[in-house]
Protein backbone atom coordinates (compact mmCIF):
# COMPACT_ATOMS: atom_id res chain seq x y z
CA UNK A 1 0.00 0.00 0.00
CA UNK A 2 1.59 3.45 -1.08
CA UNK A 3 1.88 5.59 2.58
CA UNK A 4 0.83 8.35 0.61
CA UNK A 5 4.35 10.45 0.60
CA UNK A 6 4.20 10.29 -3.51
CA UNK A 7 0.56 11.41 -3.68
CA UNK A 8 0.98 14.62 -5.78
CA UNK A 9 -1.22 17.66 -5.11
CA UNK A 10 -2.83 18.46 -8.55
CA UNK A 11 -4.51 21.24 -6.63
CA UNK A 12 -0.74 23.05 -6.97
CA UNK A 13 -0.71 23.16 -10.96
CA UNK A 14 -4.36 24.63 -10.29
CA UNK A 15 -4.71 28.46 -12.58
CA UNK A 16 -5.71 31.30 -10.79
CA UNK A 17 -9.12 31.54 -11.95
CA UNK A 18 -9.09 35.74 -11.04
CA UNK A 19 -9.28 37.22 -14.89
CA UNK A 20 -7.74 40.54 -13.46
CA UNK A 21 -5.61 42.01 -16.54
CA UNK A 22 -8.58 41.59 -18.95
CA UNK A 23 -10.39 43.12 -21.18
CA UNK A 24 -7.48 43.43 -23.84
CA UNK A 25 -7.55 45.50 -26.42
CA UNK A 26 -5.84 46.72 -29.50
CA UNK A 27 -6.56 50.36 -30.64
CA UNK A 28 -5.68 51.13 -34.30
CA UNK A 29 -2.54 48.74 -34.49
CA UNK A 30 -0.75 48.99 -37.31
CA UNK A 31 2.91 46.92 -37.78
CA UNK A 32 5.07 47.76 -40.82
CA UNK A 33 8.24 46.09 -42.11
CA UNK A 34 9.86 46.37 -45.40
CA UNK A 35 7.83 48.98 -46.59
CA UNK A 36 4.88 46.65 -46.31
CA UNK A 37 1.90 47.08 -43.53
CA UNK A 38 1.60 43.29 -42.16
CA UNK A 39 -0.88 44.32 -39.36
CA UNK A 40 -3.31 47.68 -40.80
CA UNK A 41 -5.33 49.43 -38.28
CA UNK A 42 -6.44 46.60 -36.29
CA UNK A 43 -8.69 47.24 -33.41
CA UNK A 44 -10.22 44.38 -31.31
CA UNK A 45 -11.35 43.61 -27.89
CA UNK A 46 -11.46 40.42 -25.77
CA UNK A 47 -13.25 40.36 -23.09
CA UNK A 48 -13.93 37.24 -21.00
CA UNK A 49 -12.59 33.97 -20.84
CA UNK A 50 -13.15 31.28 -23.03
CA UNK A 51 -11.27 30.12 -26.32
CA UNK A 52 -10.65 32.61 -29.32
CA UNK A 53 -9.28 31.12 -32.51
CA UNK A 54 -7.43 33.31 -35.09
CA UNK A 55 -7.60 31.86 -38.20
CA UNK A 56 -6.46 33.01 -41.80
CA UNK A 57 -4.16 32.35 -44.62
CA UNK A 58 -0.29 32.23 -44.47
CA UNK A 59 0.65 35.65 -44.12
CA UNK A 60 -2.42 37.12 -42.70
CA UNK A 61 -0.18 38.54 -39.43
CA UNK A 62 -1.48 36.25 -37.09
CA UNK A 63 1.48 35.11 -35.43
CA UNK A 64 3.31 38.47 -35.52
CA UNK A 65 -0.68 39.78 -34.15
CA UNK A 66 -0.08 37.37 -30.93
CA UNK A 67 3.46 38.77 -30.37
CA UNK A 68 1.95 42.72 -30.71
CA UNK A 69 -0.81 41.58 -28.12
CA UNK A 70 2.27 39.37 -25.77
CA UNK A 71 4.29 42.59 -26.10
CA UNK A 72 6.95 40.80 -27.79
CA UNK A 73 7.61 43.30 -30.64
CA UNK A 74 6.48 47.09 -30.65
CA UNK A 75 3.98 48.18 -32.99
CA UNK A 76 4.24 50.83 -35.25
CA UNK A 77 1.51 52.75 -34.53
CA UNK A 78 -1.47 52.20 -32.12
CA UNK A 79 -1.63 50.98 -28.78
CA UNK A 80 -2.37 47.46 -26.70
CA UNK A 81 -4.04 47.86 -23.69
CA UNK A 82 -5.01 45.89 -20.32
CA UNK A 83 -7.83 46.74 -18.37
CA UNK A 84 -7.20 50.52 -20.08
CA UNK A 85 -3.98 51.03 -19.09
CA UNK A 86 -0.04 50.24 -21.14
CA UNK A 87 1.09 46.25 -20.16
CA UNK A 88 3.28 46.53 -17.23
CA UNK A 89 5.85 44.17 -15.08
CA UNK A 90 2.61 43.00 -13.19
CA UNK A 91 0.37 42.62 -16.50
CA UNK A 92 3.58 40.86 -18.03
CA UNK A 93 3.56 38.37 -15.25
CA UNK A 94 -0.25 37.01 -15.83
CA UNK A 95 0.22 36.02 -19.64
CA UNK A 96 1.97 33.57 -21.38
CA UNK A 97 3.29 32.13 -25.04
CA UNK A 98 3.89 28.79 -26.31
CA UNK A 99 5.49 28.54 -29.90
CA UNK A 100 4.69 26.81 -32.54
CA UNK A 101 8.48 25.43 -31.97
CA UNK A 102 8.76 25.20 -28.25
CA UNK A 103 11.70 27.40 -26.55
CA UNK A 104 13.35 24.83 -24.19
CA UNK A 105 16.29 25.78 -21.97
CA UNK A 106 19.21 23.48 -22.12
CA UNK A 107 17.92 22.07 -18.63
CA UNK A 108 15.86 18.83 -17.52
CA UNK A 109 12.04 18.61 -18.20
CA UNK A 110 11.92 19.42 -14.28
CA UNK A 111 14.47 22.04 -14.86
CA UNK A 112 12.51 23.83 -17.18
CA UNK A 113 9.55 24.12 -14.83
CA UNK A 114 11.58 24.88 -12.29
CA UNK A 115 12.81 27.89 -14.19
CA UNK A 116 9.50 29.35 -14.98
CA UNK A 117 8.38 28.36 -11.71
CA UNK A 118 10.95 30.73 -10.10
CA UNK A 119 10.68 33.98 -12.53
CA UNK A 120 6.62 33.59 -12.18
CA UNK A 121 4.55 36.16 -10.63
CA UNK A 122 4.40 34.32 -7.03
CA UNK A 123 8.62 33.87 -7.28
CA UNK A 124 8.12 30.26 -6.16
CA UNK A 125 10.96 29.34 -4.11
CA UNK A 126 11.97 25.74 -2.61
CA UNK A 127 9.75 22.70 -1.53
CA UNK A 128 6.64 24.64 -3.14
CA UNK A 129 8.35 24.69 -6.22
CA UNK A 130 9.23 21.42 -5.74
CA UNK A 131 5.55 20.20 -5.33
CA UNK A 132 4.43 22.25 -8.47
CA UNK A 133 6.79 20.90 -10.31
CA UNK A 134 5.61 17.48 -9.83
CA UNK A 135 2.11 18.33 -10.19
CA UNK A 136 2.76 20.09 -13.23
CA UNK A 137 4.60 17.23 -15.09
CA UNK A 138 1.53 14.64 -13.97
CA UNK A 139 -0.80 16.90 -15.79
CA UNK A 140 1.44 16.73 -18.47
CA UNK A 141 1.61 13.00 -18.37
CA UNK A 142 5.59 13.93 -18.49
CA UNK A 143 6.41 13.21 -14.48
CA UNK A 144 8.52 9.45 -15.64
CA UNK A 145 10.74 11.98 -17.97
CA UNK A 146 11.52 14.86 -15.13
CA UNK A 147 15.33 13.82 -15.71
CA UNK A 148 15.64 13.62 -18.68
CA UNK A 149 16.95 16.57 -20.65
CA UNK A 150 13.93 18.43 -22.67
CA UNK A 151 15.69 18.80 -25.82
CA UNK A 152 15.70 14.70 -25.63
CA UNK A 153 12.15 14.84 -25.82
CA UNK A 154 9.97 13.77 -28.53
CA UNK A 155 8.46 16.68 -30.66
CA UNK A 156 4.90 16.27 -28.92
CA UNK A 157 6.80 16.10 -25.52
CA UNK A 158 8.48 18.95 -26.05
CA UNK A 159 5.39 21.05 -26.84
CA UNK A 160 3.53 19.43 -23.72
CA UNK A 161 6.63 20.33 -21.38
CA UNK A 162 6.21 24.00 -23.35
CA UNK A 163 2.47 24.40 -22.42
CA UNK A 164 2.68 22.53 -19.01
CA UNK A 165 5.71 25.45 -18.11
CA UNK A 166 3.64 28.19 -19.81
CA UNK A 167 0.02 27.13 -17.41
CA UNK A 168 2.99 26.38 -14.32
CA UNK A 169 3.11 30.21 -13.95
CA UNK A 170 -0.53 30.73 -13.98
CA UNK A 171 -1.28 33.30 -16.67
CA UNK A 172 -5.05 35.02 -16.73
CA UNK A 173 -4.22 34.75 -21.00
CA UNK A 174 -2.61 32.98 -22.70
CA UNK A 175 -1.30 33.19 -26.77
CA UNK A 176 -0.80 30.01 -28.42
CA UNK A 177 0.92 29.89 -31.47
CA UNK A 178 -0.18 26.82 -33.57
CA UNK A 179 0.83 24.58 -30.85
CA UNK A 180 0.11 21.36 -32.58
CA UNK A 181 1.71 22.61 -36.21
CA UNK A 182 3.85 18.91 -36.99
CA UNK A 183 2.55 17.05 -34.51
CA UNK A 184 0.68 13.48 -34.93
CA UNK A 185 -2.81 13.20 -34.13
CA UNK A 186 -2.13 11.19 -30.34
CA UNK A 187 0.06 14.63 -29.80
CA UNK A 188 -2.58 17.10 -30.32
CA UNK A 189 -4.97 15.12 -28.97
CA UNK A 190 -2.79 15.30 -25.79
CA UNK A 191 -2.08 19.37 -25.83
CA UNK A 192 -5.84 19.84 -26.87
CA UNK A 193 -6.36 18.42 -23.72
CA UNK A 194 -4.21 20.41 -21.62
CA UNK A 195 -5.54 23.65 -23.28
CA UNK A 196 -9.08 22.51 -22.63
CA UNK A 197 -8.45 22.32 -19.14
CA UNK A 198 -6.61 25.57 -19.06
CA UNK A 199 -9.71 27.18 -20.50
CA UNK A 200 -12.28 25.21 -18.40
CA UNK A 201 -10.06 26.57 -15.39
CA UNK A 202 -11.05 30.19 -16.13
CA UNK A 203 -7.36 31.10 -18.62
CA UNK A 204 -8.28 33.17 -21.59
CA UNK A 205 -6.66 31.55 -24.25
CA UNK A 206 -6.17 33.42 -27.72
CA UNK A 207 -5.11 30.58 -30.12
CA UNK A 208 -3.32 30.91 -33.65
CA UNK A 209 -4.37 27.98 -35.92
CA UNK A 210 -4.39 26.25 -39.18
CA UNK A 211 -6.29 23.15 -37.82
CA UNK A 212 -9.71 24.15 -38.84
CA UNK A 213 -11.10 21.08 -37.27
CA UNK A 214 -9.06 22.08 -34.40
CA UNK A 215 -10.79 25.25 -34.07
CA UNK A 216 -14.10 23.58 -34.50
CA UNK A 217 -13.02 21.95 -31.34
CA UNK A 218 -11.97 23.93 -29.06
CA UNK A 219 -12.97 27.71 -29.75
CA UNK A 220 -15.49 29.75 -28.65
CA UNK A 221 -15.52 32.08 -31.01
CA UNK A 222 -13.48 33.00 -34.36
CA UNK A 223 -11.36 35.48 -35.82
CA UNK A 224 -10.70 35.72 -39.34
CA UNK A 225 -7.52 37.36 -39.99
CA UNK A 226 -6.63 38.42 -43.80
CA UNK A 227 -4.09 41.44 -44.73
CA UNK A 228 -3.64 42.41 -41.28
CA UNK A 229 -6.98 43.11 -40.96
CA UNK A 230 -9.71 41.32 -38.86
CA UNK A 231 -12.55 40.80 -41.65
CA UNK A 232 -14.76 38.57 -39.40
CA UNK A 233 -15.63 37.14 -36.08
CA UNK A 234 -18.23 34.80 -34.79
CA UNK A 235 -19.56 32.46 -32.74
CA UNK A 236 -17.94 29.57 -33.30
CA UNK A 237 -20.66 27.55 -34.69
CA UNK A 238 -22.41 30.27 -36.73
CA UNK A 239 -19.04 31.09 -38.46
CA UNK A 240 -18.34 27.85 -39.85
CA UNK A 241 -22.54 27.80 -40.56
CA UNK A 242 -22.50 31.18 -42.07
CA UNK A 243 -19.21 32.87 -42.43
CA UNK A 244 -20.91 36.44 -43.67
CA UNK A 245 -18.02 37.39 -45.00
CA UNK A 246 -16.74 36.34 -48.91
CA UNK A 247 -12.63 36.24 -48.29
CA UNK A 248 -13.84 33.72 -44.93
CA UNK A 249 -16.04 31.61 -46.73
CA UNK A 250 -13.32 30.99 -49.68
CA UNK A 251 -10.71 30.15 -46.86
CA UNK A 252 -13.18 27.98 -45.01
CA UNK A 253 -14.09 26.04 -48.80
CA UNK A 254 -10.65 25.67 -49.53
CA UNK A 255 -9.96 28.34 -52.43
CA UNK A 256 -6.89 30.78 -52.41
CA UNK A 257 -7.33 33.64 -50.27
CA UNK A 258 -5.20 37.06 -52.00
CA UNK B 1 70.83 12.68 -33.44
CA UNK B 2 72.78 10.75 -30.17
CA UNK B 3 72.86 13.98 -28.50
CA UNK B 4 68.89 14.05 -29.34
CA UNK B 5 68.07 10.84 -28.20
CA UNK B 6 70.25 11.10 -24.65
CA UNK B 7 68.84 14.46 -24.14
CA UNK B 8 64.85 12.87 -24.28
CA UNK B 9 66.18 10.02 -22.32
CA UNK B 10 67.31 12.58 -19.63
CA UNK B 11 63.72 13.91 -19.75
CA UNK B 12 62.09 11.06 -18.79
CA UNK B 13 64.62 10.40 -16.06
CA UNK B 14 63.68 14.10 -14.51
CA UNK B 15 59.68 13.63 -15.17
CA UNK B 16 59.77 9.65 -13.66
CA UNK B 17 61.96 10.53 -10.81
CA UNK B 18 60.27 13.50 -9.59
CA UNK B 19 62.49 16.09 -9.90
CA UNK B 20 62.41 18.63 -7.07
CA UNK B 21 63.35 22.04 -9.41
CA UNK B 22 61.04 20.39 -12.10
CA UNK B 23 57.96 19.84 -10.06
CA UNK B 24 58.38 23.64 -8.60
CA UNK B 25 58.31 25.35 -12.16
CA UNK B 26 55.07 22.75 -13.74
CA UNK B 27 53.24 23.84 -10.31
CA UNK B 28 53.84 27.39 -10.30
CA UNK B 29 53.05 27.28 -14.23
CA UNK B 30 49.60 25.71 -13.22
CA UNK B 31 49.74 28.24 -10.20
CA UNK B 32 49.79 31.32 -12.69
CA UNK B 33 48.15 30.36 -15.29
CA UNK B 34 44.94 28.62 -13.55
CA UNK B 35 44.89 31.85 -11.43
CA UNK B 36 44.95 34.32 -14.17
CA UNK B 37 42.02 32.10 -16.46
CA UNK B 38 40.27 32.93 -13.08
CA UNK B 39 40.17 36.14 -13.04
CA UNK B 40 40.11 36.42 -16.89
CA UNK B 41 36.61 34.41 -16.38
CA UNK B 42 35.31 36.34 -14.05
CA UNK B 43 35.47 40.11 -16.23
CA UNK B 44 35.66 38.22 -19.22
CA UNK B 45 32.03 36.07 -19.42
CA UNK B 46 29.97 38.97 -17.97
CA UNK B 47 31.78 41.31 -20.25
CA UNK B 48 31.24 39.16 -23.21
CA UNK B 49 27.37 37.95 -22.24
CA UNK B 50 26.85 41.68 -21.59
CA UNK B 51 28.23 42.84 -25.13
CA UNK B 52 25.62 39.99 -26.22
CA UNK B 53 22.66 41.20 -24.67
CA UNK B 54 22.96 44.75 -24.16
CA UNK B 55 22.36 47.97 -26.53
CA UNK B 56 24.91 50.52 -25.68
CA UNK B 57 26.47 53.78 -27.41
CA UNK B 58 30.14 52.21 -27.93
CA UNK B 59 28.78 48.65 -28.31
CA UNK B 60 30.31 47.64 -31.95
CA UNK B 61 33.62 49.05 -31.24
CA UNK B 62 34.05 47.55 -27.83
CA UNK B 63 33.38 44.31 -30.09
CA UNK B 64 35.97 45.24 -32.42
CA UNK B 65 38.48 45.75 -29.30
CA UNK B 66 37.83 42.47 -27.96
CA UNK B 67 38.08 41.02 -31.05
CA UNK B 68 41.46 42.84 -32.01
CA UNK B 69 42.76 42.36 -28.34
CA UNK B 70 42.68 38.30 -28.71
CA UNK B 71 45.52 38.38 -31.19
CA UNK B 72 47.89 40.88 -28.26
CA UNK B 73 51.27 40.20 -28.83
CA UNK B 74 52.30 39.43 -25.37
CA UNK B 75 55.67 40.75 -25.13
CA UNK B 76 53.73 44.23 -25.51
CA UNK B 77 51.68 43.06 -22.76
CA UNK B 78 54.40 42.69 -20.99
CA UNK B 79 56.42 45.71 -21.85
CA UNK B 80 53.35 47.70 -21.15
CA UNK B 81 52.59 46.27 -17.74
CA UNK B 82 56.24 46.52 -17.05
CA UNK B 83 56.23 50.33 -17.51
CA UNK B 84 53.37 50.46 -15.06
CA UNK B 85 54.79 48.26 -12.02
CA UNK B 86 58.29 49.43 -12.51
CA UNK B 87 59.69 51.51 -9.64
CA UNK B 88 58.98 54.57 -12.27
CA UNK B 89 55.43 53.57 -12.90
CA UNK B 90 51.96 54.48 -11.10
CA UNK B 91 52.01 51.19 -9.98
CA UNK B 92 55.18 50.95 -8.46
CA UNK B 93 54.41 51.36 -4.80
CA UNK B 94 52.77 47.80 -4.94
CA UNK B 95 56.03 46.65 -5.57
CA UNK B 96 54.59 43.63 -7.45
CA UNK B 97 57.02 43.65 -10.39
CA UNK B 98 59.16 40.34 -10.56
CA UNK B 99 56.56 37.79 -8.57
CA UNK B 100 54.08 35.60 -9.40
CA UNK B 101 51.36 38.11 -8.91
CA UNK B 102 52.56 40.66 -11.97
CA UNK B 103 52.73 37.35 -13.72
CA UNK B 104 49.19 36.63 -13.23
CA UNK B 105 48.12 39.71 -14.07
CA UNK B 106 49.87 39.81 -17.43
CA UNK B 107 48.72 36.69 -17.83
CA UNK B 108 44.92 37.64 -17.35
CA UNK B 109 45.30 40.84 -19.24
CA UNK B 110 46.24 38.25 -22.30
CA UNK B 111 43.36 35.80 -21.91
CA UNK B 112 40.58 38.14 -20.67
CA UNK B 113 39.49 39.14 -24.04
CA UNK B 114 39.98 35.83 -25.85
CA UNK B 115 37.04 35.13 -23.09
CA UNK B 116 35.11 37.65 -23.78
CA UNK B 117 34.86 37.51 -27.26
CA UNK B 118 34.36 33.99 -27.62
CA UNK B 119 32.19 34.25 -24.57
CA UNK B 120 30.05 37.15 -26.57
CA UNK B 121 29.57 34.55 -29.35
CA UNK B 122 28.65 31.62 -27.87
CA UNK B 123 25.85 34.40 -25.84
CA UNK B 124 25.02 35.86 -28.49
CA UNK B 125 24.02 32.51 -30.31
CA UNK B 126 21.92 31.35 -27.34
CA UNK B 127 20.16 34.50 -26.91
CA UNK B 128 19.11 34.34 -30.31
CA UNK B 129 17.20 31.34 -29.10
CA UNK B 130 16.37 32.44 -26.45
CA UNK B 131 15.42 35.95 -26.46
CA UNK B 132 11.15 35.67 -27.47
CA UNK B 133 11.17 32.72 -24.64
CA UNK B 134 13.06 35.14 -21.87
CA UNK B 135 11.12 37.89 -22.70
CA UNK B 136 7.45 35.91 -22.34
CA UNK B 137 8.92 35.11 -18.91
CA UNK B 138 9.26 38.92 -18.08
CA UNK B 139 12.47 37.90 -17.43
CA UNK B 140 15.05 40.63 -16.65
CA UNK B 141 17.96 41.33 -18.66
CA UNK B 142 20.95 40.63 -15.76
CA UNK B 143 18.94 37.40 -15.36
CA UNK B 144 19.04 36.99 -18.71
CA UNK B 145 22.58 37.26 -18.40
CA UNK B 146 22.49 34.50 -15.80
CA UNK B 147 20.19 32.38 -17.34
CA UNK B 148 22.60 32.31 -20.77
CA UNK B 149 25.60 32.06 -18.97
CA UNK B 150 24.38 29.22 -16.81
CA UNK B 151 22.82 27.07 -19.95
CA UNK B 152 26.10 27.87 -22.31
CA UNK B 153 28.12 26.58 -19.68
CA UNK B 154 29.16 23.82 -21.35
CA UNK B 155 30.21 25.81 -24.46
CA UNK B 156 31.77 28.11 -21.66
CA UNK B 157 33.95 25.54 -19.98
CA UNK B 158 35.38 24.91 -23.81
CA UNK B 159 36.23 28.96 -24.05
CA UNK B 160 38.11 28.85 -20.74
CA UNK B 161 39.98 25.74 -21.24
CA UNK B 162 40.84 27.68 -24.83
CA UNK B 163 42.28 30.54 -22.84
CA UNK B 164 44.25 28.47 -20.25
CA UNK B 165 45.86 26.73 -23.40
CA UNK B 166 47.15 30.54 -24.19
CA UNK B 167 48.00 31.42 -20.74
CA UNK B 168 50.10 28.38 -20.05
CA UNK B 169 51.87 28.35 -23.39
CA UNK B 170 52.66 31.77 -22.92
CA UNK B 171 56.38 33.21 -22.55
CA UNK B 172 56.91 36.76 -23.73
CA UNK B 173 54.83 38.70 -21.12
CA UNK B 174 55.98 36.79 -18.20
CA UNK B 175 59.82 36.63 -18.83
CA UNK B 176 59.70 40.49 -18.91
CA UNK B 177 57.40 40.86 -15.55
CA UNK B 178 58.46 37.72 -13.77
CA UNK B 179 62.63 38.30 -14.77
CA UNK B 180 62.28 34.34 -14.55
CA UNK B 181 64.07 34.22 -11.09
CA UNK B 182 64.82 30.79 -10.03
CA UNK B 183 62.50 29.47 -7.43
CA UNK B 184 60.46 32.56 -7.78
CA UNK B 185 59.17 33.21 -10.90
CA UNK B 186 60.65 30.62 -13.40
CA UNK B 187 57.80 28.72 -14.94
CA UNK B 188 57.62 26.13 -17.91
CA UNK B 189 58.47 27.99 -20.69
CA UNK B 190 60.66 30.68 -19.18
CA UNK B 191 62.64 27.92 -18.04
CA UNK B 192 62.50 26.10 -21.72
CA UNK B 193 64.10 29.54 -22.96
CA UNK B 194 66.57 30.13 -20.65
CA UNK B 195 67.67 26.35 -20.56
CA UNK B 196 67.63 26.00 -24.30
CA UNK B 197 69.78 29.19 -24.47
CA UNK B 198 72.54 27.51 -21.57
CA UNK B 199 72.43 24.61 -23.78
CA UNK B 200 70.75 22.31 -21.00
CA UNK B 201 68.57 20.73 -23.03
CA UNK B 202 67.23 17.56 -21.09
CA UNK B 203 65.35 19.43 -18.58
CA UNK B 204 64.24 21.84 -21.16
CA UNK B 205 62.99 19.08 -22.95
CA UNK B 206 61.52 17.55 -19.73
CA UNK B 207 59.80 20.86 -19.51
CA UNK B 208 58.64 20.44 -23.57
CA UNK B 209 57.17 17.28 -22.87
CA UNK B 210 54.84 18.24 -19.82
CA UNK B 211 53.60 21.41 -21.69
CA UNK B 212 52.69 19.40 -25.24
CA UNK B 213 51.38 16.79 -22.64
CA UNK B 214 49.35 19.42 -20.81
CA UNK B 215 47.85 20.89 -24.28
CA UNK B 216 46.54 17.46 -25.32
CA UNK B 217 44.75 16.73 -21.94
CA UNK B 218 42.80 20.44 -22.49
CA UNK B 219 42.45 18.91 -25.94
CA UNK B 220 40.85 16.00 -24.87
CA UNK B 221 39.23 17.77 -22.04
CA UNK B 222 37.90 19.93 -24.23
CA UNK B 223 36.65 17.14 -26.77
CA UNK B 224 35.23 15.42 -23.75
CA UNK B 225 33.44 18.28 -22.82
CA UNK B 226 31.20 18.73 -26.26
CA UNK B 227 31.21 15.29 -26.19
CA UNK B 228 29.37 14.86 -22.91
CA UNK B 229 27.35 18.01 -23.70
CA UNK B 230 25.95 16.67 -27.06
CA UNK B 231 24.70 13.78 -25.44
CA UNK B 232 23.12 15.26 -23.04
CA UNK B 233 21.32 17.81 -25.69
CA UNK B 234 22.44 20.73 -23.84
CA UNK B 235 24.98 21.72 -26.54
Amino acid sequence: MPDGSHIVDLRACTPGPVREILPLEARGLTYEAGGHRLIDDLSLRFEDSGLSAIIGPNGAGKSLLLRLLHGLIAPSGGEVLWRGQAADETIRLRQAMVFQRPVLLRRSVAGNLRYALRHGRNGAAGASVGSSVEAWLTRANLLHLADRPARLLSGGEQQRLALARALSRRPEVLFLDEPTASLDPTATLAIEELIGQARAEGTKVILVTHDLGQAKRLADEILFLHRGRVEARAPTEQFFSDPENDNAAAFLAGRLVF
Amino acid sequence: MQDFSAAFGLAFDLILSGNADLAEIVLLSLQVSLTAVLFACLIGLPLGAATAIFRFPGRGALIVLMNAMMGLPPVVVGLFLYLMLSNAGPLGPLALLYTPTAMIIAQSILVAPIVAALTRQVVADLHSEYDEQLRSFSVGRWAAVGTLLWDGRYSLMTVALAGFGRAIAEVGAVIIVGGNINHVTRVMTTTIALETSKGNLALALALGIILVGIAVAVNASVMSLRATAARAAYA
